[in-house]
Formats: structure tokens, C-alpha cells, sequence
């Protein structure tokens, strides 16, 4: 009896500290801002430790990579492969959004901030400037309408008039009577700013004209089974649900993207702050690598080295 | 005399007493201090864009401009959030309008019709539709609904119909339970009374049983539209989310946990934008106490009734 | 007028019979639905295998095994301190204006919408305490939306409990706290159990509040390795887990493998078969405990 009495009073004072510990770190923790930099992330603190090998195999250590979804299959396959070579590395790669991997990276919360935009274009400059660009591989865009749309070329500015939404029917660019439904990415997303940029030269859309989808695969979807649809998709999606259109009457495919023909296109960057060390290093210079080109390919992606051209904004 | 007994219990059992007592205290009042750690976090970013970002609360409460990513020279992010608390607020209603009499229905055919059957298979219905992941209402809705719509009703079926239908079948449950048990808490007599007055069983229902169990149904419902505001991907899934408030049923539109989802992955924390959304956040929290303290209200009514 | 108003009722009966078959059809047409769609998955090598990147032929092993291992997780976190606040709202609290502040939060902390809980999450257990995305955040964030959930549930099991029960067990000289651990909380356990099972259930569907705790990402699990500090091992709660219903939003919206439709769908079965069995084994088990008990009393 009692025993059992001093046991579970030891138990509850025990249950009281542990919750007690919980809540000091909970309600101390932030300030409301960025993720406080003071913190200490186990990870990110083994990554930087172990000095870098110069041969690939038998890097040791971990790192992390966060952010863009389009970026995240290709950067999981690295991941995989890599860890394949290196049995004592290991690199965890996470999703989240352009916008999270930047913010993470930047507040030292991972050690590689995966984002499908310059790191100009989101965060402040005085930011941006700490953080060391890595293009790891090049996506292309394409326009893709729905199969039942007659049209098969857009210029610039017929694309500008239909997403600005001076022209609304297929009829005014060489269609049917048919009335144009726009589907748009979320403002925020990537692939959204790429297209603007390049395809549109930066006008702005009409607000509230069009469907906005943040997925591609929901894009993809829409796109098939609503007639007189547009929007965009990265090359990985195009199947044969939908219709991809030439742009300036040049046929979107890699090689034109390669060769600089073709505009649609983006990079994929994966920032460290810093310049890359140790295992995250070895694992930047493993993407970039002649040996992962085909699976880059594979995936979908251009591999960079293959460009023909380059842009730095 | 159960106190003259404690006197003589042992030191230890008191000791124990005590410590049992400090314990289930400490972890029910570690409730107000989640809550509060809550509020104080999502205020803490929410609050940011008027402090921090120094955007006017009724800009961002009552303007339809929603530009964030627009230069400060243009004119700088505008983040007028009233299309997506509009939508919220049209998406929401309507799903009320079409669950509400259902559940209410249901629950009054498992308390007043056959109490049985309500037990042995529509309280079982009920878990399992509770049960259905969100993501699977969506997915649902996205293959089956929003086709059915196109075909049936033209339009591109992404809509406020079919957000609002899917929002329907989520918050039932909820209203048909708490209705339900609102009106297995009448008393037998009231039926009894009814009865003996030679009215039949619709009748009682009518205007007996319904009218007294109102305060209940009403907490039901608020309590559906509280869900409603904050159900997430399964609305976005067939919402279609064009920036605009809709001008009928069959027209897309967004609501304020669609762009959120969608947004705040892509924007880096601590800019006007992403602030925004932590805003709309925080909005949400404040409705739910809103709807929480108008239940209170209704309770409050409930009891000066009687 | 008594004709009319007879003939008014019986279309009312009829009316009521109708709504519920129509909402019990509902229910079997969803059902019926989403299991004829994935039926062609319901194998044991969809259900135990891993997913592969581009090619058809994925599982959803880790994915299964995530979800569950969060649930068990998540009630570790919550069903003590909701058990705790029950028993201190049914049998403790006196109407003061901290239990009358408690009532307030548990109802408020029930009626939030899950993607202001897995924000709240994002904010503390994924940036503040360091983690980044893991299973230990998620299962924090899900502990907070069925901590209110839980606290009712054991409020109302407790109170349910007779009290001629507890009035016999004081009246035997034991204290309170003696009366509630060796009384009240075993009578109170058919209901409690039944209640936890079907929350856990929930747990398992949970999406909006895990998409920014645990991840949108799930590494490769050897299943062989046990050791919960190791990075690979299952049973590491530090590691990105993506659960069964983060990984059909997932699949849905971004998935390349050229078979991600029904991958979608025969997760979406899965999901809904592990619904019934818990809706199934928390009737069981409540029935079952419910009988014994009354028999070891009686």
C-alpha cells in the first residue's frame, strides 16, 4: 500500500515536469517570427561537422532538403541513390513549397532549401544574399489545352489576351466557337511565376477570371475534362489526356528547351546557406553529376549541363 | 459522516488523495493553457500583418483586392481578404441549408420514430460517415460531383454547389447527434401530455417535441457551421478557386482555408503575404469562439426558458 | 379533420423512414463506391509493399504502418492528460470560474478547424522545437484536436457511471482518489474504450492538420532494423512520415507513377475498410468489457 502510494506520487510529479517541460518549450520557443535561429538542429549540426572526403564514396553525415514539391521527386531519387553509394550518409528530403524551403534554409532549419524560383524573387534581398545558388536540373512548360480545342499554335500575345482576358472564345484564335476557360495556378505557386514571366512577359491576369488549381495532377485533370480549357504543365505531367500547344510555333519539347528556342522554361535550385560542405557537397555534386543525367532525363527533368543557354534572373 | 470517516483514514491515503487531486487539476487547467498557447501563437503571426506589415485590419477585412505578389511601387500587396471570407461564408450557408432539415430529419426518425433502428443502424451510419477521411469526401466529390454537375448543369463544375454539397454530408453527423441527443433530453411527459390530448405522433413532434428541443438543434447547427468554416481540402478539392465572389450557385469561387492550403507552402514566412494567410488563420480561431459563445447564448436562453 | 390529421402523420412516418433510408443507401453507395474503385488493390502486396517513383506497382506499406504508428503515438500523448481533465471535470470540478474556463477551451479546442491546429503545430513542433517535419510533430498536432475529444469522452464515461456505485465504495471508508482509480474508471472502461477506439479512428483519416507536421514525405523504412534511434528503423518517432491520407492527397494532386489513379483509389478503400474495423472492434470490445463487467459485479 504503500509503495504503491510513493509510486505513483513519483509517477504524477514526473507526468507534472514532463508536461510542464513541454509547455516552457512550447510557450518560449518563439517570438512569432522566423524560426528563431538560435535553435539547434541535430541534423543540420552533424551535416557541417564531418569534413568533406574528395572521393564520393564513404561520405558520412546528414542533411536535410526542404521545400518545392515539383523538385521533390527528382531530389528523393538522389536521396535514394546517393545513400545507395554512401551507406553512411543520410540525406532526408521533405516537401513543403518553394516558399518553405526558403524560409528554412535561410533560418538554418535545413541544410538545402529546394524552391522552383530564384531566391530574389521571394525572399528580401539582404536574405537572398547569404544563400548559395545551386541549378540542379531545368523543368520545361508547355500549354495544354483540352483535346477537343482545334488550335495547335498560341503566339505571345494571343496567350497574353486569353490570360489577361481580352479574348474569351477559341473562335478568335483560329478555333471553334468555344468558350475559353482559364486554369490558373495559385499566385504564390512557382510554375504560376515562370509562366507569367516568360510566357505572358509579366502582365497581370484578370482577378477573378479563372479556376485556380494548386496541384498539377488536379491541373491535369481539369484541364481533360472541361471543354475549351488552358493552362500549364511541366513536361513530367503531359499524357495523352491533354493537348500540349506549340508556342511561337516552335513544338515544346526538350530539345528546343535545350537549344533556347523554346522560353517555357525554369530551373530548379537548391540553395545552401554558405557555400555546401561535407556531405551536403557531396550529395549537390552527386546531382549534378554526369552519372545521375539519365535519371534526371528519366524523371522528366532537362539536366542542366545539357542547356544550351543560361539565365542568372 | 463520510468526513468523520476520512478523518481517521491514513496519512498515506490523504496524501494520495491529494496528490490523484493536484494531477486531474493540473491537466484541466492545462487545457486554458493550450488554448491559450494557441491563441497567443496564431496571434502572434496573424497579428503581424498589421503591425509588422502595416496593412490596415479593415483593408484586410473588408477590401477585395487580394495582389500580393504586386510591388511596393505598384501600389504594394494588397491583401484584402473579404473574397475569401465571402466565400466562406456562402459555401458554409448553403451546405447549412441543405444539411440542416436532413439531420434533423435523422434525428428525429432515430429518437421519435424507431428508436431501435436508430440504434442498431443509423447511429452506426452516422460513425462511419464521421469516419470517412476528408481527403476521401474530396476525392469523391472531384470524381463523381463536380462531372455530374458539368454535364447536368453546364458550367465547369468546380463550384460553390459542389462545395457546398460535400460540406453537407460532412457536417451531418454532427448535427443529426448533437439534434438527436437535444431531443432524446425531452422529458416523456411532454409526449405523454401530447398524447393524451389525442394528438398523433407527427403532431407531437411538430409541436411539442420539436419546439422544445430548438435550443439544442440550434447548438447542432452552429456547431456544423463551425466545421464548415474550417474544413479544408476537401472543399478546395471541387471549390474551383477563382478569385470572385460567385453570382450563382454554379459559378467557382475560393474560401479562406482553400488559399491558405494552397498558399502557404509557397510563401516565405515572415513576408506581408504569407502573413495574410496566418491572419486568416487566426480569423478562423476567432469564429470558433464566436460560434462556441453564441452556443453558450443559446444555452443561457435554454435555461431561462425553463 | 381527425381523418386528415391521421392520414398527415402516416405520410410523416413514411416521410421519416424515407430520409433514413436515403441517408443509410448514401452510406452504402459511398462505400459501395470507393471499394469497387479499389478493388483491384486490395491485395497484400499493395498493403505491404513500399511506393516506387515513375513506375506502376507501388504500395503503400510505410504509409499504413505511419498512420498507425501515429495513432498509437498521438493517444500515448492524449489519452492521459484527457483522462485526467475528464475525471477532474466529472468528479472534482465545482462550478468556479476555472471550470466554467476549462468547459469554455475544451468546447472552443473541439470546434477548431484542424488546419489552425497543424498551423499551431507547424509554429511549435515542427519550427520552435527544431524537428522539422516528423512523426513526433504530427502526433503532437493530432493530440491537440482529439485532446478536447477525449476529455468529453471520459467526462461523460465517468459521469454515466452509477452513483450508487461510488456512494458504496466511500461509504466503505476508501477516499475519493481511492474511489476513482479502483471504482469509478473500471465501470467507466466499456464506455471509455469504445470511445477511444472510434477517435483513433478519426486520427487515422487526418490530413489538414499533418500536412505541415509530418510531412508530405516518407524515407525509405527498414523493417528490419527496431531500434528507434536509428534513422532508418519504423519505430524512430523523428523521422518525415507521410500517412495513408496525406499520401492520397498527395498521390491525387502530384503523383508521376503512371498508375497514381489507383493508387489513389486502393488507398482510398484501405482507408475506409480501416474505419469499419474500428468502428467494428470498439462495439466489440465495449460489449465485450460491458458484459464482464456487469458479470464480475452482479
Amino acid at each position: 500500500m504503500k509503495k504503491l502510494g510513493r509510486v505513483r506520487s513519483i509517477a504524477v510529479v514526473t507526468a507534472l515536469i514532463f508536461t510542464m517541460a513541454t509547455i516552457l518549450a512550447a510557450c518560449g520557443g518563439t517570438n512569432g517570427n522566423n524560426a528563431p535561429s538560435q535553435q539547434t538542429n541535430s541534423t543540420a549540426a552533424q551535416g557541417t561537422t564531418k569534413p568533406d572526403n574528395t572521393s564520393t564514396s564513404g561520405v558520412s553525415g546528414s542533411a536535410m532538403a526542404v521545400g518545392s514539391s515539383a523538385l521533390q521527386p527528382l531530389a528523393e531519387k538522389a536521396a535514394q541513390m546517393f545513400m545507395e553509394k554512401n551507406k553512411d550518409a543520410r540525406i532526408q528530403v521533405q516537401g513543403g513549397g518553394s516558399g518553405t524551403g526558403l524560409t528554412q534554409v535561410s533560418s538554418g532549419g535545413a541544410d538545402i532549401g529546394n524552391s522552383d524560383l530564384f531566391a530574389e524573387e521571394k525572399l528580401p534581398a539582404d536574405q537572398a544574399k547569404l544563400l548559395v545558388d545551386h541549378k540542379v536540373c531545368v523543368v520545361g512548360f508547355a500549354t495544354v489545352v483540352n483535346p477537343k480545342v482545334k488550335v495547335d499554335n498560341l503566339t505571345k500575345k494571343q496567350l497574353i489576351d486569353i490570360f489577361t482576358g481580352k479574348i474569351t472564345n477559341w473562335k478568335d484564335v483560329g478555333g471553334d466557337d468555344m468558350k475559353i476557360v482559364i486554369i490558373n495556378r495559385p499566385s504564390s505557386s512557382g510554375t504560376r511565376a515562370t509562366f507569367k514571366k516568360y510566357a505572358l512577359d509579366g502582365a497581370e491576369e484578370a482577378q477573378g477570371k479563372a479556376l485556380t488549381e494548386d496541384q498539377s495532377g488536379t491541373v491535369r485533370k481539369a484541364v481533360a475534362e472541361t471543354e475549351g480549357a488552358i493552362s500549364y504543365l511541366a513536361f513530367s505531367y503531359i499524357d495523352s489526356t491533354v493537348k500540349p500547344l506549340k508556342y511561337e510555333n516552335i513544338e515544346p519539347t526538350a530539345d528546343n528547351v535545350k537549344s533556347g528556342q523554346y522560353p517555357l522554361w525554369s530551373y530548379e535550385h537548391m540553395y545552401t546557406k554558405g557555400e555546401a560542405q561535407g556531405v551536403v557537397k557531396a550529395f549537390l555534386d552527386f546531382i549534378m553529376s554526369d552519372e545521375f543525367k539519365t535519371t534526371i532525363t528519366e524523371l522528366g527533368y532537362i539536366p542542366n549541363s545539357e542547356m544550351k543557354v543560361s539565365r542568372d534572373k | 459522516m463520510l468526513r468523520g470517516q476520512n478523518k481517521k483514514m491514513s496519512f498515506n491515503s490523504i496524501k494520495n488523495e491529494f496528490a490523484g487531486r493536484s494531477m486531474v487539476t493540473f491537466f484541466g487547467a492545462f487545457l486554458i493553457l493550450l488554448t491559450l498557447c494557441l491563441v497567443f501563437f496564431i496571434a502572434s503571426k496573424g497579428l503581424a500583418t498589421f503591425y509588422h506589415s502595416h496593412l490596415s485590419p479593415l483593408e484586410f477585412l473588408f477590401s477585395t483586392q487580394w495582389k500580393p505578389d504586386r510591388e511596393i511601387g505598384e501600389g504594394g500587396p494588397a491583401v484584402g481578404a473579404a473574397v475569401f471570407i465571402i466565400g466562406s461564408v456562402l459555401v458554409s450557408s448553403v451546405a447549412l441549408l441543405i444539411s440542416t432539415p436532413f439531420s434533423v430529419a435523422l434525428a428525429i426518425f432515430m429518437t421519435e420514430i424507431s428508436p431501435g433502428l436508430g440504434r442498431k443502424l443509423l447511429q452506426p451510419t452516422i460513425e462511419v460517415f464521421v469516419g470517412i477521411p476528408s481527403v476521401v469526401y474530396g476525392w469523391i466529390g472531384l470524381s463523381v460531383l463536380v462531372p455530374f454537375i458539368r454535364q447536368s448543369f453546364g458550367g465547369l463544375g468546380f463550384s460553390w454547389i459542389a462545395g457546398s454539397l460535400v460540406l453537407s454530408i460532412m457536417i451531418l453527423p454532427t448535427i443529426a447527434s448533437v439534434s438527436a441527443d437535444a431531443l432524446r433530453a425531452i422529458p416523456g411527459d411532454y409526449r405523454e401530455a401530447s398524447y393524451a390530448l389525442g394528438a398523433t405522433r407527427w403532431q407531437t413532434i411538430r409541436r411539442v417535441v420539436l419546439p422544445a428541443a430548438a435550443p439544442g438543434v440550434l447548438t447542432g447547427v452552429v456547431l456544423g457551421l463551425a466545421r464548415a468554416f474550417g474544413e479544408a481540402l476537401a472543399v478546395q478539392m471541387v471549390l474551383g478557386n477563382t478569385l470572385r465572389i460567385p453570382r450563382s450557385l454554379f459559378d467557382s469561387t475560393v474560401n479562406m482555408t482553400s488559399i491558405i492550403t494552397m498558399d502557404m507552402g509557397n510563401t516565405v514566412m515572415g513576408t506581408a503575404w504569407n502573413n495574410a494567410l496566418w491572419s486568416m488563420a487566426l480569423l478562423l480561431l476567432i469564429l470558433s469562439f464566436i460560434f462556441i459563445l453564441a452556443i453558450h447564448k443559446i444555452g443561457k436562453r435554454r435555461s431561462s426558458v425553463k | 379533420m381527425k381523418i386528415k390529421s391521421r392520414t398527415t402523420d402516416k405520410a410523416a412516418t413514411a416521410f421519416f423512414y424515407m430520409v433514413a433510408g436515403a441517408f443509410v443507401f448514401l452510406l452504402l453507395l459511398f462505400v459501395g463506391y470507393i471499394l469497387y474503385h479499389g478493388r483491384e488493390r486490395l491485395n497484400l502486396h499493395f498493403i505491404f509493399s513500399a511506393p516506387t517513383f515513375m513506375k506502376p506497382g507501388g504500395g503503400i506499406g510505410p504509409q499504413l504502418f505511419n498512420s498507425l504508428y501515429l495513432v498509437v503515438l498521438s493517444m500515448l500523448i492524449t489519452v492521459p492528460i484527457g483522462l485526467s481533465a475528464g475525471i477532474y471535470m466529472a468528479e472534482y470540478a465545482k462550478p468556479s470560474p476555472l471550470t466554467r474556463g476549462i468547459r469554455f477551451c475544451i468546447e472552443t479546442l473541439a470546434s477548431l478547424p484542424s488546419i489552425v491546429i497543424g498551423l499551431f503545430g507547424l509554429l511549435v513542433f515542427v519550427n520552435a522545437t527544431g524537428w522539422g517535419y516528423t512523426l513526433m510533430s504530427g502526433a503532437l498536432a493530432v493530440a491537440v484536436l482529439n485532446l478536447p475529444v477525449i476529455t468529453t469522452i471520459s467526462e461523460d464515461a465517468i459521469r454515466n457511471v452509477p452513483s450508487s456505485i461510488k456512494e458504496a465504495s466511500l461509504a466503505l471508508g476508501a477516499t475519493h482518489w481511492q474511489t476513482i482509480c479502483r471504482v469509478i474508471i473500471p465501470s467507466a472502461l466499456p464506455a471509455l474504450i469504445t470511445g477511444l477506439i472510434m477517435t483513433a479512428g478519426r486520427v487515422f483519416g487526418e490530413a489538414a492538420a499533418l500536412l505541415y507536421t509530418a510531412g508530405m514525405s516518407s524515407p525509405a523504412l527498414d523493417f528490419s532494423d527496431l531500434n528507434p534511434f536509428s534513422y532508418k528503423s519504423p519505430l524512430n518517432p523523428f523521422r518525415p512520415a507521410e500517412t495513408l491520407a496525406v499520401y492520397i492527397w498527395k498521390v491525387n494532386s502530384e503523383g508521376i507513377a503512371p498508375d497514381s489513379r489507383q493508387i489513389a483509389d486502393g488507398a482510398s478503400a484501405i482507408l475506409i475498410i480501416a474505419v469499419f474495423i474500428f468502428n467494428i472492434v470498439s462495439r466489440f470490445l465495449g460489449r465485450y468489457l460491458n458484459t464482464k463487467f456487469s458479470g464480475t459485479t452482479k
